[in-house]
Order: C-alpha cells, then sequence, then structure tokens
C-alpha cells in the first residue's frame, strides 16, 4: 500500500465527494417532493389512479439504474425534438442528466415506501381525524401525512444511502464524483487498489455521517415516540 | 409497432443469457458469503462476530461499481504475481469472473443480514430439543435450523436477488458482453441510442417479471403446511 499517493490525491479526490454528495443531495429532495403525489396516488382506492403511478413505479424499480442514466444521457439526443427544445442545454449537460436520472429513479422508490407508511398508519387514527370534522384532504396533510412521514423516515434514510452508492454510476457519463474522480487519478498514477481504497473509504465516512444525522432526525421527530400501540 | 434492431437481435439475445449467467453465478457465491456471514455473526466466538460485522458493513458501505472495478483492476498485480509463482504466464481475472465475485460480495453482505434474522427469528426451544436429543452440533444447524431458516429467508433473498440482477448492468463497465455492453455496441453502429437502451430496459423488465413469477412460486411452495397470519 503506498500512504504517499492516497495522501497526496486525497484533496482531489475530496473534490470529487463534494460533487457525490451535491448529487445525493438535490436527487433525494426532488426526488421526495415528486415521490409524496406519486405515492398518494399509488395508494389511492381508485384503479385509474393507481394505474399510472404503478406503472411509473414499476418502471423505475424493474430496470436497472444505468439502463435509465444512458436512456436519459444518450437516448434522449435521438430526438430532434428534444434536440431543439429549450431544454437541450440542460439535458446535454451530463449534469442535469444525472440528477434527472436518480430523482425520477429514487421517487419511485420512495413512493413505495410512503405508499407502505399510509397503509400503515392505524385506521383508528384516519377515523378520528374524520370523526373530528376535518375534510379528506385536511385529514391527509395533518394527520397522515406527518404520521407517514415518521412511519416511513428509517426506509428513507436507507433509500438515501443507496442513492449515495447509485451516484457512483454518474461517473459512466463522464462526471467527475467519487468513483470517476478516482477512475481518472488511477489512469494517471496506475495504482487502481490505493485510489479505490481511499474513494471507499470516503463512501464508508459519508454513510457513516448520513446515518448518524438520520439518527438525530428520527430523535428530533421523535419517531420512537409514535411508534408506541 | 415496429423496431428495427439492425441485426442485432441475436447479439441481444445473447447478452440475456449472459446476464442470467452472471446472475446466477453470483447468486451461488452470494448465497455461500451470506450463510457464513451469518454463521460468524451469531456465532458464540467475539472474534467471529466481529469479522462477519466487520464484512457486511464493509461491503454495504461501498458502491457497488466500485466493487466491480476495484476487483477487476485491483487484482491485475496480484494475478500476475500468482501468476509468476505458478508459472503460468498471463494469469489475469477476466470481466464474468470479476462480475462474480464483486456481485457475490455485495449480494453476500446484505444476505448475510437476511439469513442473520431467519437464523434468529427460529426459536430457540428447537436447538434446545436437538441438544437434546444428542444431535451433534452441525447436524442441528444442517437438519434442523437450516431447513427452517429457508422459508424465513426466501422473501428477503428474493429482493436480493432482484435486485442483484439489476446490478449486472453495472459488469458492463469492465466490457463482459452482457445486455448493456452489446446495447452500447449497437448504438454506436446504429445511431439510435434511445431505441436501443429501451430494449435493454424491456429485456431487464422481463427477467424481473420471471424472478418475481418463480420467486412466487418458490414462497409458496417454502410455505407448504404453514397458516398465514393476517391473510
Amino acid at each position: 500500500m503506498n500512504w504517499e499517493v492516497i495522501i497526496k490525491w486525497l484533496p482531489r479526490l475530496a473534490q470529487g465527494a463534494t460533487l457525490t454528495l451535491e448529487l445525493v443531495a438535490i436527487a433525494v429532495i426532488a426526488g421526495l417532493i415528486l415521490a409524496i403525489p406519486l405515492g398518494i396516488a399509488r395508494s389511492s382506492r381508485h384503479w385509474y389512479v393507481r394505474a399510472l403511478p404503478f406503472g411509473y413505479i414499476f418502471f423505475f424499480r424493474g430496470t436497472p439504474l444505468l439502463v435509465q442514466l444512458f436512456l436519459v444521457y444518450y437516448g434522449l439526443a435521438q430526438f430532434d425534438a428534444v434536440r431543439n427544445s429549450a431544454l437541450w442545454p440542460y439535458l446535454r449537460d451530463p449534469f442535469w442528466c444525472t440528477v434527472l436520472t436518480m430523482t425520477l429513479h429514487t421517487a419511485a422508490y420512495i413512493a413505495e415506501i410512503l405508499r407502505g407508511a399510509l397503509q400503515a398508519i392505524p385506521r383508528g387514527e384516519i377515523e378520528a381525524a374524520r370523526a373530528l370534522g376535518m375534510s379528506r384532504a385536511k385529514a391527509l396533510f395533518y394527520i397522515m401525512l406527518p404520521r407517514a412521514a415518521r412511519i416511513g423516515l428509517p426506509a428513507y434514510s436507507n433509500e438515501v444511502i443507496l442513492m449515495l452508492k447509485a451516484s457512483a454510476l454518474a461517473s459512466t457519463v463522464t462526471l467527475l464524483e467519487l468513483t470517476g474522480m478516482a477512475r481518472t487519478i488511477i489512469a494517471r498514477t496506475y495504482l487502481p487498489v490505493e485510489i479505490f481504497f481511499a474513494a471507499g473509504l470516503f463512501y464508508l465516512l459519508i454513510s457513516f455521517l448520513l446515518v448518524q444525522a438520520f439518527k438525530q432526525l428520527e430523535r428530533w421527530l421523535r419517531v420512537d415516540a409514535c411508534q408506541g400501540r | 409497432m415496429n423496431i428495427d434492431l439492425y441485426g442485432f437481435g441475436p447479439a441481444l439475445v445473447a447478452g440475456t443469457l449472459m446476464t442470467v449467467k452472471l446472475a446466477l453465478s453470483a447468486l451461488c457465491l452470494g448465497l455461500v458469503l451470506g450463510l457464513l456471514g451469518a454463521l460468524a455473526k451469531t456465532s458464540p466466538y467475539k472474534p467471529l462476530r466481529w469479522l462477519g460485522g466487520f464484512y457486511s458493513t464493509l461491503v454495504r458501505g461501498v458502491p457497488e461499481l466500485l466493487w466491480v472495478l476495484l476487483i477487476y483492476f485491483g487484482t491485475v498485480s496480484l494475478m500476475n504475481r500468482l501468476g509468476e509463482a505458478l508459472n503460468i504466464p498471463g494469469l489475469e481475472l477476466n470481466a464474468f469472473a470479476a462480475g462474480v465475485i464483486a456481485l457475490g460480495l455485495c449480494f453476500g453482505a446484505y444476505a448475510t443480514e437476511v439469513f442473520r434474522g431467519a437464523i434468529l427469528a427460529i426459536p430457540k426451544g428447537h436447538r434446545e430439543a436437538g441438544l437434546a436429543l444428542g444431535l451433534s452440533k452441525g447436524r442441528i444447524f444442517s437438519k434442523l435450523i437450516l431447513p427452517q431458516m429457508w422459508r424465513i429467508a426466501l422473501p428477503g433473498l428474493g429482493n436480493l436477488f432482484m435486485i442483484l440482477m439489476k446490478d449486472t448492468a453495472l459488469v458492463s463497465v469492465i466490457g463482459l458482453e452482457e445486455i448493456m455492453r452489446h446495447s452500447q455496441i449497437a448504438v454506436t453502429v446504429s445511431k439510435q441510442p434511445f431505441t436501443f437502451y429501451m430494449v435493454a430496459a424491456v429485456i431487464y423488465l422481463g427477467l424481473t417479471i420471471l424472478a418475481m413469477i418463480g420467486m412466487h412460486f418458490m414462497e409458496k411452495r417454502a410455505a407448504r403446511g404453514f397458516v398465514r397470519p393476517n391473510q
């Protein structure tokens, strides 16, 4: 193990790690926003409301992220309509393509988490809200969603860690995030073991910090107090 | 709808077979690693527990893609040295072997947790009954614990297998000719990226559906003689 090389390239790897964090942060927050309507529609009683989110979730959970990323980054250029549109400067950029794909991908998973959480709310609590005279929309916003957020939070933290690892795929569309940076450095130094080892340590460190942050968030939202039956 | 595959149809079929082969090989390795990991994690010996925990934490904390790259590019010098020692010049890990090891390693780390949960879910009385009957530790595991673990672990393993199947796409990065790699080659020739990546997506969807159907029947078979609660 050549420690000097690791130390020498550490700043560059840290630079890659910031891009990784940026990608993950945008994807999991935008994905959450997108997942809320999807998850609510997915747990609807009417089949025609359920059908569209079901198809969306099925596609995004049933195919590899790499395929989705290539579909967006390379695939969209096949259509002249996309190339002539106002969005083309964004859809040509690997950063925005990766952010878009990761958001759409994680939204499908988060929507499933949200559906599970909404269905796990004890029926009596929803009935109590309705009995107090709350409208269905009010019961959804003031009772069901806050409750579902606490039930789904542990699963959401898992999803964030999974997205952290999925962000490594961004290196395949030329982005220099942690893995991409490591591959570039290896192309210069020919020391794959050392550099990948250092990159792996970065991932471990980030996931450790994320786990701790979510523990704090769970304490702040008093998730444990809600789990009592 | 008519899709022109530019004569790449047979190549995509070959790629699909390669993907299935890769997924099943990695599954075998992963199941063995997962079982060993779970045994280590539930063992009464502290160093073994520590080793099992180290394995599952380390592997789960690092992206699958990084493992694929690390095992493929990281073992070159090691294999060279091994080749010199064994007098086999040019010994190297091919993309398939590297993919199986990397994906098996990742599957095994997650399977460790699934198997551990299953071991812990088996009532303590069963093990004690085995001890009372005078069975050896190995026999208790293979005849009492293992058959019961299977039923409990199956749904978790099914989920992991579907993740594994999608992760096989990562091995295209080191050049293994599976679905993604063949699609990439087809794209360079045909200049139809959306068409071919969509075809690849549909193939993966089909594989996922097949795996789901297979899991359904296996779970049904494993649950023979058990009443399903709350359903």
